[in-house]
């Protein structure tokens, strides 16, 4: 399966969300954001000290934490 | 008869609120603070078409569910003041989720209008978007604007004038699946005869429930219906039937999307390019480096000449109302009290200007999160935000504007405990007591003590900012979700003005505390001791143990006598509350040298005081209570005199505390004998 957590994923990739896991409020806050699932989401690259992490979705630039990434079920798009 | 409203302008942030708020009101505005709470709370006027109106910019908000402080107040106003029309901007280029919180409004039942703001940006990206098309499918007005230019500012306010007068509402027209619409139904005809709810709309009021939006149950749980509204709560599976709301609404955004504009995704935008170099893996950190590095020598440097204009047109005004009057104590309390006071305060406005003119043209360009995405790794590591890191190194500068800018960090939490250690950052104004005193004491040496003591103060910030994590300022990390928005090119106008704003709060607020501190020393240093027999506010009793401050000196000696320091630093310690650059001229009044700080220096060194206690002042001039202008900030910032006074017993704790173990610990070992 293709199924990992955003956080894992490698910059130059492009995604399928799947299911936002986590706590209440940041769950909100990202689905809030347009983190829905079937939103395709391009990871974009890692700050230079390695997190967080500049992700692409619906034409805006957003930034997570690994943390928070790794609350977020994707699927890795062909 | 002109008739009067008020008109709220909401939408997320960094999509032009503040540059359409500023061409409605063309400056006639005023800015302070919410009731209660530090968010900057801008109100403007304008009178169009007979209308008088009142327009109030409120904080950048992603949806109605509020996370943040900005964001509950920006949700707030909207439901509890009910303005009576709320006009969102939108940047045009990034409709898809700038359109998610149209959704939310329009489920509130307001009276609203759309700015399409930033359509020149959309244009150049190659995107059309049919304004027309996308009114007829809302059912609100759209109007095209560009704030920055002032574009369309006129028919956005014809379109306020024309909407104001409609007595007929819009229906939403976001419909949801079956399961959540059949709920929302339920919930609705349940809150509607209950009149607690009276207050709120409905639709809105029973989604909120549905996606399971904490402060709307904590308020429902209020209400003599929530048996009622729970067992409907109940039944549902909230976590999914939020994601499906969501989810639905930005479905919905989409099939209009389709229906009325046509967006450029190949579009490989500047944005994206200047960010491949910026934020890139190796350039990133020494491109942040410089401009934090070029952004402080501006602001300080250019600062200087002006600081200097300053000090020598008090330092004249100062000596002509000396001059002029005639009774000595009224001479020496408008010179060196009020007018050396007032003074002190505008020295530092120069600083204060440039370095928010700096941040703004950062902030404005979309630079800031970009600067707080490559620091954040770091500050993370001492339970900070990356946006923390701006404000600490503006404080090796001066710790006013530094606190000040701690503006930009959400998070009460992470904004807080940055005030609370931004003052261990060595400002501008302690170098000159680390001078004189390394000067005096360690020679070759010099250079490193100044050195280590900037180290330790980075440390202690550090290690504090763990300690308040840990313990009185526990709880989560703030989730860090930030947008990394699109480069723009800031506008002078917009800098200018926000510049001013900030110099205006800076001189009404630390103003008056510094006013009123320098003229309480003042009164202290120039009231004769009773039963010493002299003058008030006479030469020899200006600062000596025959005056108040010098009795309380004696009478503090006892404290500061096992740091190895004497009445005369404890008076000049206290002097040094007023603004840290007076410890240096307080001890050469107080050894009997005056100004002159060359005899000053050989005083100290042939054996006033011994190396070991001069290294502990030093250490307590960088850690003890800042200046009054730095007080009077903290206190406005974090609007708590409570912890504006932890601030200053615990800076003056570990003062106390390092300078003993400087002094006690060094001579038991007796280094430096």
């Amino acid at each position: 399966m293709n199924e990992k957590t955003l956080d894992f994923i490698e910059p130059e990739t492009s995604v399928k969300v799947l299911k936002v896991a986590g706590q209440k409020s940041s769950r909100k806050r990202i689905l809030d954001m347009g983190l829905t699932p079937g939103t395709r989401v391009d990871v974009i690259r890692r700050a230079p000290l390695g997190d967080p992490v500049e992700f692409k979705l619906k034409g805006y630039n957003l930034s997570l934490r690994k943390r928070e990434a790794g609350t977020i079920m994707v699927e890795i798009l062909e | 008869m002109t008739e009067k409203i008020t008109v709220a302008i909401t939408g997320n942030p960094n999509v032009g609120k503040t540059s359409i708020f500023n061409a409605i009101t063309d400056s006639k505005q005023h800015v302070g603070n919410w009731p209660g709470v530090t968010v900057e709370r801008k109100i403007g006027k304008r009178v169009h078409n007979d209308i008088e109106m009142e327009i109030v910019d409120l904080p950048g908000t992603y949806s109605l569910t509020a996370y943040s402080l900005d964001e509950i107040i920006a949700r707030d106003f909207i439901i509890e003041e009910k303005p009576d029309i709320v006009v969102q901007v939108i940047d045009a280029t990034n409709l898809e989720r700038n359109l998610y919180l149209t959704t939310q409004l329009m489920e509130l039942g307001v009276k609203m209008i759309i700015a399409l703001n930033m359509t020149d940006l959309a244009l150049a990206k190659g995107d059309s978007i049919d304004a027309e098309n996308m009114q007829e499918f809302l059912e609100i007005p759209v109007v095209s604007t560009i704030g920055s230019k002032g574009n369309g500012i006129e028919g956005l306010l014809d379109a306020v004038a024309g909407e104001i007068d409609k007595t007929q509402f819009t229906e939403s027209v976001f419909t949801y699946e079956e399961e959540i619409e059949n709920n929302a139904d339920e919930l609705g005809s349940i809150l509607g005869t209950d009149p607690y709810f009276a207050h709120y709309p409905l639709r809105w009021f029973s989604m909120k429930l549905l996606e399971g939006d904490e402060n709307i149950i904590k308020k429902a749980r209020e209400s003599d219906s929530y048996t009622r509204i729970n067992e409907i709560l109940s039944k549902i599976d909230a976590d999914s039937l939020e994601a499906k709301i969501a989810d639905q609404r930005y479905k919905t955004i989409q099939a209009m999307l389709r229906q009325v504009c046509d967006i450029n995704t190949e579009h490989l935008s500047g944005s994206d390019m200047v960010d491949r170099v910026v934020t890139n893996r190796v350039l990133g950190i020494p491109i942040f480096l410089s401009l934090m590095w070029a952004a402080f020598e501006i602001t300080f440097t250019f600062a200087t000449p002006f600081m200097n204009i300053i000090d020598i047109f008090f330092g004249w005004l100062a000596e002509t109302a000396t001059n002029v009057i005639n009774i000595p104590w009224l001479a020496s309390l408008v010179g060196e009290g009020m007018i050396a006071g007032v003074g002190s305060v505008l020295i530092f406005l120069p600083n204060i200007l440039l370095l928010f003119f700096m941040l703004s043209l950062m902030e404005d360009s979309g630079y800031m999160s970009r600067a707080a995405f490559i620091m954040d790794k770091l500050m993370s590591k001492i339970g900070l935000h990356g946006k923390s890191f701006i404000p600490l190194i503006m404080g090796f500068g001066c710790n006013v504007p530094a606190i000040m800018a701690t503006r930009t960090i959400e998070d009460t939490r992470d904004r807080l405990i940055t005030i609370l250690i931004t003052p261990f950052m060595s400002c501008g104004a302690r170098l000159p007591v680390y001078v004189l005193l390394a000067g005096a004491f360690f020679g070759r040496d010099a250079g490193v003590v100044i050195f280590s003591l900037y180290a330790f103060g980075i440390l202690v910030a550090i290690v504090s900012a763990k300690l308040m994590r840990s313990t009185i300022l526990r709880g989560e990390d703030a989730p860090f979700i930030m947008e990394l928005p699109s480069y723009k090119i800031p506008t002078l106008k917009g800098s200018t003005i926000h510049m001013w704003e900030r110099g205006k709060i800076y001189l009404k607020k630390a103003g008056t505390i510094i006013l009123i501190g320098v003229v309480g020393v003042w009164l202290l240093a120039s009231i004769p001791a009773p039963g010493s027999g002299g003058i008030f506010a006479s030469e020899e009793i200006y600062g000596s143990t025959n005056s108040v401050i010098g009795v309380i000196g004696v009478m503090l000696e006892p404290l500061v006598a096992p740091l190895g320091f004497d009445w005369r630093i404890a008076v000049a310690l206290l002097f040094g509350v007023v603004a840290k650059e007076i410890v240096v001229g307080s001890m050469g009044v107080l050894y009997g040298v005056g100004e002159n700080e060359a005899s000053l220096s050989a005083v100290l060194a042939a054996g006033a005081m011994t190396p070991l206690a001069g290294l502990g002042l030093m250490v307590f001039t960088l850690l003890y209570a800042p200046c009054f202008a730095c007080i009077g900030v903290i206190k406005r910032e974090t609007g708590s005199w409570k912890w504006t006074m932890f601030q200053l017993l615990y800076g003056t704790g570990l003062a106390w505390g390092s300078a003993f173990v400087v002094y006690q610990v060094g001579s038991r070992m007796g280094l430096l004998a």
